[in-house]
């Protein structure tokens, strides 16, 4: 009993001087400005905040549709939504991967292994989430101004460019959600992008491959900065919201 | 089987056999001899509304005139606002039809009219923005017409201002300037001034007083019955989803005709 309690805490000083290292080795890529590792960093943003962008205006726009109008079928719109936000990524990478190889039906684009066939299986893996937190939002906001603009004769169009435009701070925050799963998902852009380096490598499959091979530091390192950029991100959406809040626009 | 229509006021009284009302075929909106056009703003005919088969609007015919401010009294759940919302066009009748000026509510008639709630809704914006957003649905893009709204409710001061962080007497003077936007043929407002400070509703009074003085004609549901007297015209009395007695405001408060109304007139608990 005593011998395996020694035996966890040696391990558990050498994870915490693995992490140490692995801190420090993340701290001197960075301030060395390696070039490796600023690739992969803004391969994997370049990839992010394209699919993100594409995935926000349809889920929003979708999202906003299903919140404001009544149609036949609404229920199960709404279930499939919700089913479809835990879509597993390797089946979504599957899918795309089937669909972009010579012999799928959009073989002839030539897109497989390149960075746009990350994006599509991003976009087909957040949209989901983002078309199906942003219905929920904007219906508890239509609720609220639903009264009034049926006293406005407001057309469905209107309603919902005005539901998108009075929901922008919380929608940032869907936005948020989209960005993250984006941006750590690896089982999806690993099968449709093969992860090349120089070329397909972002940081999910960098840190992936860096652990098969052992490289822990360098692993870890990719870790690190992929944690401070989400809370980077994190930070700056929440400093937005809570000044948006204070002011009565969210 | 008699039934009156309304309770007690013999000149308002219509005697009708309840069968013959059930069966009765409603006349067309081009039937002249119900719809007088020349004189009443607004005329309902038969109108009725029920959820789950619960009538909660029974059978109300009324007509209201072209100029004065029309009140809507009766205790909670007379169906007040829900008549209000009916006038409008909010919800659609189970049973009967509303005319404007002699013409089934639609699309074109509804965009002249505008309501304020009891609380007022008001977008995540700016003042002045959230004027804007209603000039720009009717297709006003006159920039200068916000401001001068703004004015005339005594809000320009406030017009860069978060409209959700006014004061609930800003909110409802704002709610107010935006209901005007349109210039609207007829204002109702859903008891807008209940939970109001007296300078307030002070406020909101000279500027629906006004909006009448330029045409508009008014429809409020108050429990004020001071607000009442100082605004009606005519009053419109509601009791159980049905009409209990529409007359003109000096009769009704002077010598009311149904027995509810003198209950709610001199505060008897229902």
């Amino acid at each position: 009993m005593l011998r395996n309690y020694v035996f966890s805490l040696r391990n558990f000083r050498i994870t915490m001087q693995d992490l140490g290292q692995s801190f420090a080795l993340a701290m001197r890529l960075i301030l060395d400005f390696d070039a490796d590792l600023f690739e992969i960093i803004t391969l994997s943003l370049h990839i992010s905040l394209i699919a993100t962008a594409i995935a926000c205006v349809s889920g929003m726009m979708f999202g906003a549709f299903v919140a404001v109008k009544d149609f036949p079928g609404r229920s199960a719109v709404i279930v499939l939504m919700n089913s479809l936000m835990s879509l597993p990524p390797v089946v979504v990478g599957l899918i795309v991967y089937l669909s972009l190889s010579r012999a799928g039906p959009f073989g002839w684009l030539g897109l497989l292994y390149s960075p746009s066939a990350m994006i599509i299986a991003q976009v087909l893996l957040i949209t989901p989430i983002i078309a199906a937190l942003s219905r929920q939002l904007l219906e508890d906001l239509y609720q609220e101004y639903r009264e009034q603009f049926d006293s406005f004769a407001l057309s469905s169009m209107a309603t919902v460019r005005a539901i998108l435009w009075d929901g922008r701070y919380s929608l940032i925050t869907v936005a948020l959600a989209g960005f993250g799963r984006s941006v750590s998902e690896v089982g999806a852009i690993i099968i449709v992008g093969g992860n090349i380096e120089h070329f397909t490598r972002v940081m999910t499959t960098a840190i992936a491959l860096e652990t098969s091979k052992g490289n822990l530091d360098m692993a870890l390192a990719l870790g690190i900065i992929l944690l401070l950029l989400s809370l980077l991100v994190n930070a700056m959406v929440s400093t937005l919201r809570l000044s948006a809040t204070r002011l009565g626009y969210a | 089987m008699l039934r009156l229509v309304p309770s007690r006021r013999p000149r308002k009284v219509e005697v009708v056999e309840t069968n013959e009302l059930q069966n009765r075929n409603l006349p067309s909106s081009n039937d002249t001899t119900t719809a007088d056009s020349s004189q009443h703003a607004l005329t309902c005919r038969y109108l009725q509304y029920s959820i789950n088969e619960r009538i909660l609007i029974d059978d109300v015919s009324l007509s209201l005139s072209r100029t004065d401010i029309t009140v809507v009294l009766g205790f909670n759940g007379a169906g007040k606002s829900l008549l209000l919302r009916l006038l409008h066009g909010m919800i659609k009748p189970s049973r009967g039809e509303v005319l404007w000026n002699g013409r089934p509510c639609n699309l074109a008639i509804r965009r002249k009219q505008a309501m304020v709630f009891q609380k007022p809704v008001l977008l995540r914006r700016s003042v002045v923005d959230n004027v804007r957003f209603v000039l720009e649905n009717y297709g006003i893009h006159d920039r200068s017409r916000a401001t001068e709204l703004l004015e005339h409710v005594g809000l320009a001061h406030l017009a860069q201002r978060p409209a959700r962080k006014l004061s609930g007497g800003e909110q409802q003077r704002l709610a107010l300037g935006r209901a005007l936007a349109n210039e609207p043929d007829v204002l109702f407002l859903d008891e807008a001034t209940s939970s109001l400070d007296p300078a307030s509703v002070r406020a909101i009074e000279d500027i629906v007083m006004d909006a009448r003085r330029r045409g508009t004609k008014i429809i409020l549901v108050t429990h004020d019955i001071g607000q009442a007297r100082r605004l009606a015209g005519e009053v419109l009395f509601m009791s159980n989803g049905r009409l209990a007695e529409l007359a003109p405001a000096n009769a009704f408060f002077e010598n009311p005709q149904s027995h509810e109304a003198l209950a709610y007139l001199e505060g008897r608990l229902p």
